[in-house]
């Protein structure tokens, strides 16, 4: 596992969150993270709560697969290693829409961060009850 | 009876399946297993192959002599067979044993609960907590009255529940990992942690 870790730490951009790392420390050392340390994805950008991400998701449809795109706020990050899980709300035609995406799904083609927005907590459930403007976070300087 | 394996649990754990949905395994390491008696109807009167796993810092004299040039193997536990032909002593059998999508059972001891009450043991139904109830947890009626004027044999009553064997049958085969020994089985098996297990074919 260690040694798992020399390679994340040399992937660059792409990193997992600062909080996936932590939650992988956190859990001891055992042949349970090895059975699933190929299955956690190296290649996704840092994501935290607040930020505006568009998920590229792999749906298939009849006997046809194709790309949807739900772009929206991280309103929680749920989980660690294997389990990590982002809830992207937005409003869709009007009405509010909650998606749970499985981080580490080879469902998922890819997740771009668009935009990071200042959040003072980490589970943005407030969000819900707000309308337009209002529902939208200040922007974070780099 | 088919052939089987003895391996120890690891833990449970969830893998993504090719279509993307997550699976509930439990992890077990099967360390290769080495044949250690054969069995026959002639000797013994029944037919069955001895498999030995892991390693016995000390044996007791007659396993000892039965291991004899063998691996000095800790756990030996015998899987009876209709034919026991292809086997051999000294022989050796690991995971490759097994392949994803095979169905296999799986024995184990499990977990102890110690002394539990009807609710937890058998899922009686409990009493009102409140309008002046006392019947919280009580297990209610055990019978009928005078006739018979005893309690049936078999009344589901607390007691020591758990730390027995069982047999989960027919779970699934997730994946095998020869390299490192270990067994992918979706859902949940008998035990806890390193608790020794037989993973037949199903």
């Amino acid at each position: 596992m260690t040694l798992y870790f020399a390679v994340v730490w040399a992937c660059g951009p792409g990193l997992p969150a600062v909080s996936d790392l932590q939650a992988r420390v956190s859990t001891p050392v055992t042949v349970l993270d090895d059975v699933i340390a190929d299955q956690i994805r190296t290649d996704l950008p840092q994501l935290a709560s607040g930020d505006t991400v568009r998920v590229f998701a792999r749906v298939v449809e009849g006997n046809r697969e194709r790309i949807q795109v739900f772009e929206g706020t991280v309103m929680r990050l749920r989980g660690g290693g294997i389990q990590r899980s982002i809830t992207v709300r937005s409003i869709r035609s009007g009405v509010g829409v909650e998606r749970t995406f499985k981080v580490n799904s080879p469902r998922i083609e890819k997740i771009e961060v668009v935009r990071h927005g200042v959040a003072r907590r980490a589970q943005l459930y407030f969000l819900r009850k707000r309308v337009g403007k209002a529902a939208t976070l200040r922007e974070r300087r780099a | 009876m088919s052939i089987g394996l003895i391996g120890r649990k690891v833990g449970m754990t969830q893998v993504f399946a090719e279509d993307g949905t997550m699976v509930p395994v439990s992890v077990l390491t099967v360390e290769p297993n080495t044949v250690t008696e054969i069995r026959t109807t002639e000797r013994d009167g029944y037919v069955a192959v001895q498999l030995g796993a892991g390693t016995a810092r000390r044996l007791t004299k007659p396993r000892l002599g039965q291991l004899g040039d063998l691996p000095r193997v800790k756990d030996v536990r015998e899987f009876r067979l209709e034919d026991a032909g292809e086997y051999e002593v000294g022989q050796t059998l690991d995971v490759s044993l097994f392949s994803a999508g095979d169905e296999v059972d799986v024995t184990g001891v499990t977990k102890g609960k110690g002394f539990q009450g009807t609710i937890k043991r058998w899922g009686m139904r409990r009493g009102p907590e409140t309008h002046g109830s006392d019947s919280h947890r009580q297990p209610g009626s055990i019978g009928a009255g005078t006739d018979p004027g005893r309690v049936m044999k078999g009344q589901k009553m607390s007691g020591h529940m758990g730390d027995v064997r069982r047999t989960i049958k027919r779970l699934t085969v997730v994946r095998t990992d020869p390299e490192r020994n270990l067994l992918l089985i979706r859902g949940s098996v008998p035990g806890a942690r390193n608790a020794l297990l037989l993973v037949r074919k199903a």
